[in-house]
């Protein structure tokens, strides 16, 4: 067997590809909480919550309607984003005027009734749910085997990641977007509808949540507390990229992935806090992140 | 020159103003600013609020096209009261806002800061148009917008507006801070649109460069209009206008 320092390669690019795709969830969620802070001045919290639902309303899909993943792939990220909508319109609306640690609290507060709703009717135990049929088996590389579904999910959120980048930046859409980002009042002088730009926007940042955790749903069980594991490294990967940087956000989102599943590989009883760690170092030089433009 | 009936309905005593102002309160914060204001520019007019700094002309910008956080009294645009409108819904009506600090946003190129605005009434500048008018931005439209100089930033902040259709342009200190040769290109494209019909209300220290375009100049003391000065009779009262400002 071949070995890269010291390291069977087998285990070195498993785990490569483990911290692959978990960097395709930080990016697609610390993307989503990039662009919600950077209009909104929200700290969203309840992301993880979200993501978590997307999962389960796949789940849903299938078991009370018979509707696949495929299926899910749509409609979860519209119903779960409809379902931010109404709660931006709502309750998120209405605390514009204050402090950021108001819109912290209340998407803390959502978070946690979200959660215990879904703990309450079904538990914390997880429920299966299956790979789709065409994404079974998987390719035998020269260095590892691959799992097809395993590809599809780094493939797949590296497309909507650059998407949703290029629709920021080279569209009409996006000149909104990044303009009421600097300056809403001017925007809003100009006679641009922002309020609305600001609902369609988180609607969008908790839409792109539920697509990651339909993504998620076959490779972790879909349990409850999926979201809530999950936001407390995305909020360091946000920290670490800069807040509201989309581009920062989608590259610290792979790289740490990247850099979680490498500490496992040589020192696996600091994997779990080598994020907190870059966190803290990146704090100490550069206090608005990576990418981030000091105030 | 068009007039509605709304118009000479609601201001009587101003037949023709397309925008009259009357006892408006305004405040930042706690802060009262505005005690009173009250001036009107009739359709077509270039008018400039002249006052020291802190005398509340850019307020009073900012609470015609509704950005002020509170305000009271009356704002009538071609008949419409604004004074209970959002600034989206003034914007609306057909008036453009060209703020002092100019509102070039960082985040976009030249050209997109040139197509932000939407269009709000028909008529409007093409973007060809705006580009012979300003040449420089058509050379420096792939630049990002606050990296332009100033002189460029202020051709690009009245470009945008003059996109979106509005007749009705407020201009809060073009000439701030640009050299000679740019200020007296921005005088020629104010009195070039002055000529095309377009109504002007203009915030101004220089009041030598306010006499080049003026048809009537305001005197703004302390949140409230103390002295009405037409432009033909400013020379002759240069003395008092130097008390006004204390230059």
């Amino acid at each position: 067997m071949t070995t890269i320092f010291g390291i069977p390669s087998q285990a070195l690019f498993g785990q490569l590809l483990l911290g692959l795709i978990n960097g395709s969830f930080y990016a697609m969620l610390s993307l989503g909480l990039a662009i919600i802070f950077g209009l909104l001045n929200i700290i969203n919290f309840a992301h993880g919550a979200f993501y978590m639902v997307g999962a389960f309303v796949a789940w849903m899909l299938l078991n009370y309607t018979g509707l696949g993943y495929w299926w899910a792939l749509v409609l979860a990220p519209v119903i779960v984003g409809g379902l931010g909508i109404l709660i931006e319109r709502g309750l998120i609306a209405r605390l514009y005027k204050l402090d950021h640690l108001y819109g912290l609290l209340l998407t803390f507060g959502l978070a946690l009734i979200i959660q215990g709703l879904f703990r309450n009717y079904y538990g914390v135990s997880g429920l299966p749910y299956a790979i789709p049929a065409e994404l079974t088996g998987g390719q035998r590389l020269p260095f590892m085997f691959l799992p097809n579904y395993r590809g599809w999910i780094v493939v797949f959120s590296l497309v909507i990641c650059l998407a949703t980048w290029l629709v920021i930046e080279k569209t009409k859409l996006g000149a909104y977007l990044r303009a009421a980002t600097e300056n809403p009042t001017l925007v809003q002088a100009f006679g641009v509808n922002v309020p609305l730009l600001l609902t369609l926007t988180y609607g969008f940042g908790v839409a792109l949540a539920a697509l990651a955790g339909v993504l998620a749903a076959p490779v972790y069980s879909v349990n409850p507390n999926m979201g809530a594991d999950l936001i407390i490294v995305v909020f360091a990967v946000v920290v670490i990229g800069g807040m509201g940087s989309i581009l920062g956000s989608i590259i610290t989102g792979f790289s740490l992935g990247l850099v979680e599943g490498l500490t496992k590989v040589f020192y696996p009883e600091a994997s779990a806090t080598a994020i907190f760690v870059i966190m803290v170092l990146v704090l100490l030089v550069k206090p608005a992140g990576l990418f981030g433009k000091p105030a | 020159m068009r007039e509605s009936a709304a118009t000479v309905e609601t201001t009587p005593h101003s037949a023709a103003g397309s925008l009259t102002v009357e006892g408006l309160e305004g405040w930042y914060g706690e802060s009262h600013v505005l005690h009173g204001m009250s001036f009107d520019i009739r359709r077509g007019e270039v008018v400039t609020l002249l006052g020291r700094n802190g005398a509340g002309k850019t307020t009073t910008l900012r609470a015609i096209i509704g950005i002020l956080g509170k305000r009271s009294g009356s704002i009538r645009f071609d008949g419409v009261e604004t004074i209970g409108m959002t600034s989206r819904g003034i914007a609306r009506l057909g008036i453009g806002y060209v703020p002092e600090e100019r509102g070039i946003f960082s985040s976009l190129s030249t050209y997109e800061n040139l197509m932000l605005p939407p269009r709000v009434k028909p008529g409007g500048l093409s973007v060809e148009d705006v580009y012979t008018l300003f040449p420089n931005l058509k050379e420096r439209a792939a630049s990002q917008g606050t990296k332009l100089s100033g002189g460029e930033q202020q051709m690009l902040a009245i470009g945008r507006i003059l996109r979106t259709g509005a007749k009705t342009i407020l201009l809060d200190e073009p000439t701030e801070g640009l050299a000679p040769v740019i200020v007296q290109q921005i005088g020629r494209t104010l009195q070039k649109l002055k000529g095309e019909g377009y109504t002007i209300l203009l915030v101004e220290q220089n009041f030598r460069f306010a006499q080049t375009v003026a048809d009537r100049h305001f005197v703004v003391e302390q949140g409230r209009v103390v002295d009405m000065i037409p432009n033909a009779e400013l020379d002759a009262n240069i003395a008092k206008l130097h008390a006004y400002l204390g230059v």
